[in-house]
C-alpha cells in the first residue's frame, strides 16, 4: 500500500548508506524541519482559501473567485500582500515583547506540528508523552497572546488579552479532561500507540457513551481554545475591533493569523488522532473483509479526511453562531463542562476498570 | 476641557488609570469602530469588562439639514430629508410632503395615498432586514447579515424600477408621487412577498432560536416603560417597553384608519422584547402590503398645484411612524417660499439618550447589544 512512509524509509536508507550515523540525523532533521516551515504555510494558505470558501458557500456567495482557478491561489495573493507591507511598532508599544509576540506564537504553532502522526510510520517525533507534550505546549500560545495584548499599548488589545487569557487557562482543563478519557481507555500517551489500540475500531466508537460525551467537550474546548467563534472574544471585531492584534501589521499581523489557523488544524489532528483512529482506516471489530477493504485507502488520506471534517465542523460554529458574553463564556467552562468532564472521567474509569468497552 | 484631552490622548497614552476612580479606565468606542455603524463616538467608563458611564459625542456627521432646508423652497426641501435616515427615506420624504400638504390644505389623489403606504411599508421591511442582519453581526454571526440583504436587495430592485433610486428615492412630493408606479410593481412585490414568507423561517432558526442569542438578549438593556416615556423613546424600542406609541394607530394618517394591522407591543423591555418587536413588525407590514397590492385605485398620482408653493403664514406639524419610531416635522411658515424655520424630531435621537442609561453595570459585550437593538442610525441623530 503507497504511504508517505516508503518515502521517508527510502530517504533513511539512501542517506544511511552514503553517510555515517551522525550526518544522517544532522540531515534528516534538517530535511523535518523544512517540512514543517512548508507545512506550515502550506496549512495557512489551504486552510484561509477553505474558510472563506466555505463561509461564502455558507453566505449564498462565491467568495474569492479572480486569482487563479476559482480563485484557489487568492490567499497566495494575501500572503504576498501582508509580506509587502510595513510592518509597524507603535511609538508607546514595548518593542522587544511587541515584536517578539507573533514569533512565539508561530513557533509554538511548529512545536506541535511535531508528535501528530500524519500517515502509518509517519511522524516527526514519536515521543512517549506525545498527547501531554501537546497539551503542554499549546498553554505557551496565551503568553503570545498576553504579551501581544500588553505590549501594543492600546486598550482594546489589553481588554482582549485578558479575556483571551482567562479563556485559554479555563478550557484547558476541560479539554485535557476530555483528552485524559480516552488516555485511560489506552493506558498510554504515546500517539502511535494510541492510534495502535483502535486497529479494531475507532475510541469514539468503541468508547460507548462517555466516549461521545468526551468528544464532544473536547470539540467545544478546543473551539474556545484556539480563539474561534462563537469564542472569538479575544478579537471580537464589533466590540473590541480587532482585540490582542489590533496594532499589528503586515507580516507580524500574518504570523499571528497563520499560527491561529495551524493551531485549529492541530486540535483537529489531535482530535482525529484520539478520537477517531489518527491514519487508522475505519475498521470495525472482526469483519475482516471490510476491514481489507478499508486498508486500500491510503492512511494519509484517512487522517486528512478526518482531520478535514473537524476543521470543516469548527468553521461551521463560526459561520452560524453569536458569540457569547465574557461571563457566559467562564460560566460555560466552569458550571458546566468541567463538572461533565470530571464525572466523564470517573464514567470512563469505571468503563476501563471492569472491562465495558469494547 | 481636561476631558476632551484625555479623549485625544486616547489610546496612546501611557497609563490607563489616569481619569476617574482607581481602577477605571476610558475607552473611545468610534468615531471609527466596527459597532458604531457609522461616525457615532461613545465615551465609556470602564472597570474590568463593567461599563460604568456611556457618553455619546455628537457632531460627527452634522450636515445642518435644518438650517440648509430654510434655503430651500418647498419642494426642493425634501430631497435632503432622504439623507437624515438614509433607511427609511420614503418615510421621511412621505412627512415632509405631508407638512406641507396640511399648509397648502391640498388633498392628494388616493392612488398616490396607496402608493405612499405601499412604498412606506416595503421601506420599513427593507430597513428592518437591515437591522437585523447587522445586529447579528454586532453580536458575532456574520450569515444572517447576507439571508437578511438577500430580502432587502429585492425590495431595492423594486424601489429602483418605480423610483430610479435605490437609497435615497425622493419620490414623495407635495400633492402625491412624482410619477405613477412601473406596470411590474404588482408582480414584483407579489414575488417578494412569497420569497419573505418562503424565507422568514430561516430568521428564527438562526437567530432567534438560538442559545446563545437569547442568552444574550433576554435580561439585557431593560428599559422600564416610565423610562420609555420619560426619556421619549418611540417606535420598537418603547414598545418592547409596553409604550403605545405607533403613530399610525395613535394619530393615523393617509389610509392607515382603514388598514387591518395590530400595534406589536410587548412588555419584558430588554434586547429580546425590542428585538422581537421588529421581527413581528415585518409580519405586520407584509400583511398591510398583502391588503393593499390588489387594491390600487386607478387616477392621477400627483394633485395639480402651483409651480412656486407658497404655504401661508403659521405653524405646521405633521408626525409619521418611521422605521425607528416617531418622526415629526414642524414648519414655520413666514408665508415665503422658503421655510422659515424647520425642525425635525428624529428618533433616533432619542432612542440614544436612553443608552447611558440602560448600559450603566453591564458588559462591553452588552453595549454593543443593546446598540444593536436601539436601532441607530447615525445620519437620523445628527442631522
Amino acid at each position: 500500500m503507497w504511504s508517505f512512509s516508503n518515502i521517508s524509509d527510502n530517504i533513511h536508507d539512501w542517506l544511511s548508506a552514503n553517510f555515517n550515523a551522525t550526518w544522517t540525523l544532522i540531515i534528516e532533521m534538517v530535511i523535518a524541519g523544512t517540512l514543517v516551515i512548508g507545512l506550515f504555510a502550506m496549512l495557512g494558505l489551504i486552510l484561509v482559501i477553505m474558510e472563506r470558501k466555505v463561509s461564502a458557500w455558507m453566505q449564498i456567495r462565491l467568495g474569492p473567485n479572480r486569482v487563479g482557478p476559482k480563485g484557489m491561489l487568492q490567499s497566495m495573493a494575501d500572503t504576498i500582500k501582508l509580506m509587502v507591507k510595513e510592518g509597524m511598532t507603535p511609538n508607546g508599544a514595548d518593542k522587544i515583547m511587541f515584536n517578539l509576540a507573533p514569533f512565539v506564537a508561530m513557533i509554538v504553532a511548529m512545536l506541535l506540528l511535531a508528535p501528530i502522526a500524519f500517515a502509518e510510520n509517519f511522524q516527526l517525533w514519536d515521543l512517549n508523552i506525545g498527547v501531554l507534550y501537546i497539551t503542554a505546549v499549546s498553554s505557551i500560545m496565551v503568553i503570545s497572546i498576553l504579551m501581544a495584548g500588553w505590549a501594543s499599548n492600546n486598550k482594546y488589545s489589553l481588554l482582549g488579552a485578558m479575556r483571551s487569557g482567562a479563556q485559554i487557562v479555563s478550557y484547558e482543563l476541560s479539554a485535557g479532561l476530555s483528552i485524559l478519557a480516552i488516555i485511560v481507555l489506552t493506558g498510554s500517551l504515546q500517539v502511535s500507540e494510541i492510534i495502535e489500540s483502535q486497529r479494531n475500531g475507532w475510541w469514539l466508537f468503541k468508547g460507548h457513551i462517555p466516549a461521545i460525551i468526551a468528544f464532544v467537550i473536547f470539540i467545544i474546548a478546543v473551539t474556545a481554545e484556539t480563539n474561534r467563534a462563537p469564542f472569538d472574544l479575544a478579537e471580537a471585531e464589533s466590540e473590541l475591533t480587532a482585540g490582542f492584534h489590533t496594532e499589528y501589521s503586515g507580516m507580524k499581523f500574518a504570523l499571528f493569523f497563520l499560527a491561529e489557523y495551524v493551531n485549529v488544524f492541530i486540535v483537529c489532528g489531535l482530535g482525529a488522532t484520539i478520537f477517531l483512529g489518527g491514519w487508522m482506516p475505519l475498521h470495525i471489530g472482526n469483519w475482516t473483509g471490510f476491514n481489507n477493504a478499508m486498508d486500500y485507502i491510503p492512511s494519509s488520506l484517512w487522517f486528512f479526511g478526518k482531520t478535514f471534517f473537524l476543521i470543516f465542523v469548527i468553521m461551521w460554529f463560526r459561520w452560524s453562531f453569536p458569540r457569547l458574553r465574557i461571563d457566559q463564556l467562564l460560566n460555560l467552562e466552569w458550571k458546566y463542562l468541567l463538572p461533565i468532564s470530571m464525572v466523564n472521567l470517573l464514567l470512563v474509569t469505571l468503563m476501563a476498570i471492569m472491562g465495558w468497552h469494547f | 476641557m481636561y476631558r476632551e484631552t484625555q479623549i485625544i490622548a486616547g489610546s496612546s497614552h501611557p497609563s490607563f488609570a489616569e481619569v476617574g476612580q482607581p481602577g477605571e479606565f476610558i475607552i473611545n468606542v468610534g468615531p471609527q469602530h466596527p459597532a458604531t455603524h457609522g461616525v457615532l463616538h461613545l465615551v465609556i467608563t470602564l472597570s474590568g469588562e463593567t461599563i460604568k458611564k456611556v457618553e455619546p459625542h455628537l457632531g460627527y456627521i452634522h450636515r445642518s439639514i435644518e438650517k440648509m432646508c430654510e434655503s430651500l423652497s418647498y419642494r426642493q426641501f425634501i430631497y435632503v430629508t432622504s439623507r437624515m435616515d438614509y433607511l427609511s427615506a420614503h418615510i421621511n420624504n412621505h412627512a415632509c410632503a405631508m407638512c406641507v400638504e396640511k399648509g397648502l390644505q391640498v388633498e392628494i389623489p388616493p392612488r398616490a395615498q396607496v402608493i405612499r403606504v405601499l412604498m412606506d411599508e416595503l421601506t420599513r421591511i427593507a430597513s428592518h432586514e437591515l437591522w437585523w442582519g447587522a445586529m447579528a453581526m454586532d453580536l458575532g454571526a456574520f450569515t444572517p447579515f447576507f439571508h437578511a440583504f438577500r430580502e432587502r436587495e429585492t425590495i431595492n430592485d423594486i424601489m429602483e424600477e418605480t423610483c430610479g433610486a435605490r437609497l435615497t428615492m425622493n419620490y414623495m412630493v407635495p400633492g402625491g408621487v412624482m410619477q405613477d408606479i412601473h406596470p411590474d410593481f404588482q408582480k414584483r412585490v407579489k414575488e417578494f412577498i412569497q420569497l419573505y414568507k418562503r424565507k422568514v423561517h430561516e430568521y428564527d432558526e438562526m437567530v432567534t432560536g438560538n442559545i446563545i442569542f437569547q442568552n444574550r438578549m433576554k435580561n439585557v438593556g431593560v428599559l422600564s416603560a416610565e423610562d420609555a416615556i420619560s426619556y421619549g423613546c418611540t417606535g420598537p424600542t418603547g414598545r418592547g417597553s409596553g409604550v403605545s406609541c405607533d403613530i399610525r394607530k395613535l394619530y393615523p394618517y393617509e389610509i392607515y384608519s382603514t388598514l387591518e394591522f395590530d400595534e406589536v407591543l410587548e412588555t419584558g423591555g430588554d434586547s429580546f422584547a425590542r428585538y422581537m418587536v421588529r421581527i413581528r413588525e415585518m409580519n405586520q407590514s407584509i400583511r398591510i402590503i398583502e391588503q393593499l397590492i390588489d387594491n390600487i385605485p386607478e387616477g392621477e398620482v400627483l394633485t395639480k398645484t402651483k409651480a412656486v408653493l407658497k404655504l401661508p403664514k403659521g405653524e405646521f406639524y405633521t408626525r409619521v411612524e418611521t422605521a425607528r419610531g416617531e418622526l415629526g416635522v414642524y414648519i414655520v411658515s413666514e408665508g415665503g417660499t422658503n421655510p422659515f424655520r424647520i425642525k425635525f424630531r428624529s428618533p433616533g435621537f432619542s432612542n440614544l439618550s436612553v443608552l447611558d442609561h440602560i448600559a450603566r453595570g453591564s458588559k462591553i459585550g452588552d453595549l454593543v447589544a443593546m446598540m444593536g437593538t436601539l436601532d441607530l442610525v447615525i445620519p437620523d441623530i445628527d442631522r
